[in-house]
């Protein structure tokens, strides 16, 4: 018997502490990486941008949307900051909300952080962006496209960010379930908070791109004269031109 | 840059700022309180039974194992002020404050020393993706 209260993320103790060393070796590693890359994407332009989309995936992640009866789920945000920002700098967005998270918030564990950052900031983050830039072709050609884009990334950001945990739980995690029980339950959970997940974060590139597109990343990452064809570029050229 | 276009930037700006503060001063209130994926599959198997202290855990679950975080008694634990009950809005707002401050300001000291982006620089594409 223990108690303990509910949080968003892994708490201390869910996996043993040579695998909570292990991955915080390698989320240390992958962040440093990710601020040496993130230089080349942050401009004056891109940097206030970059710090007011962390505090949105903040804000979101505290809505925890219904998925079944007693069960909810939140944002990850992995392809909304990807999209948004770019991959490098995503991954230091998702980052310092975990960091916020656990350091001010007591949620998500100390030692689990290593954990939560390589599940969230690393792997859905970047798998977020691989999908999106597979699709980029189809999200340049129009805003439904971005749109279509923004869901098929969040929704297969969230269900591999879950098989994060469960390699870490695999790997060194504490008693209590079988690894293919987490396996089931995590998939099974996760492809309904990935919808959620799709739903925002289409909802929120689209705004993103209606007013200004020349903030989202994917957009932007080619020849800046491939601009969408078709109903794109109207928005705003009156003032600017 | 012109001046319009420097306003039009810092309406978006400001516009996202009041999102993230409206959603975590506000929305945050009409959020499901039900455990969320993982933590649905680390207490599964166990009976939650709500206390004055917490939830106490029958049964065997993987959340057995999960130890007290160190700064579960801090000032804003599990997004409140103190803990107070109705206070997860302004916990919420301190929050939203306190990441665009850290985040905008490691994004600020991070960007290239490239000057004021024109809008248009060709350094734009310069980065890992060449397509």
């Amino acid at each position: 018997m223990s108690t303990t209260d509910v949080a968003m993320h892994m708490s201390d103790g869910i996996v043993n502490a040579p695998t909570s060393l292990i991955f915080g070796v390698i989320s240390i590693l992958f962040v440093g990486l990710a601020a040496v890359r993130a230089r080349a994407d942050l401009d004056d332009r891109t940097a206030p941008m970059a710090g007011l989309v962390t505090a949105f995936v903040f804000a979101v992640q505290m809505i925890n949307f219904p998925i079944l009866p007693g069960a909810s789920g939140h944002l990850l945000g992995g392809a909304l900051v990807a999209i948004l920002v770019g991959p490098w700098v995503g991954t230091l967005c998702i980052t310092i909300v975990l960091v916020v998270q656990s350091l001010l918030f007591a949620d998500g564990g100390l030692t689990a952080l290593g954990t939560n950052v390589f599940n969230m900031a690393i792997i859905g983050v970047f798998v977020g962006w691989a999908v999106a830039r597979a699709m980029r072709g189809l999200a340049r050609r129009s805003r439904r496209g971005l749109i279509v884009t923004a869901f098929v990334a969040a929704f297969v950001n969230t269900v591999v960010a879950s098989l994060g945990f469960v390699l870490e739980y695999a790997i060194g995690g504490a008693a209590g379930a079988t690894t293919g029980t987490v396996l089931t339950l995590m998939v099974g959970f996760h492809a309904l908070i990935g919808i959620g997940e799709g739903i925002i974060t289409a909802a929120t590139v689209g705004a993103v791109a209606a007013v200004r597109p020349d903030l989202v990343h994917l957009l932007r990452t080619a020849p800046r004269v491939a601009q969408p064809a078709g109903r794109g570029p109207a928005r705003g050229e009156g003032s600017t031109a | 840059m012109t001046a319009p276009d420097t306003r039009r930037r810092s309406r978006f700006l400001i516009g996202f700022l009041l999102a993230a503060l409206v959603i975590a001063g506000g929305v945050s209130y009409l959020a499901s309180s039900s455990p969320d994926g993982l933590d649905s599959v680390t207490l599964h198997g166990c009976q939650v039974t709500e206390t004055a202290t917490g939830e106490q855990l029958d049964g065997a679950c993987i959340a057995q194992n999960a130890t007290e975080h160190p700064a579960a008694t801090g000032p804003l634990a599990d997004y409140s002020i103190g803990g107070a009950e109705h206070s997860v809005g302004l916990a919420g707002i301190i929050g939203v404050i306190v990441t665009v401050l850290a985040a905008g300001g490691l994004f600020w000291l991070l960007r290239g020393r490239r000057g004021p982006a024109a809008g248009d620089g060709p350094g734009d594409d310069g980065a890992h993706d060449h397509g």
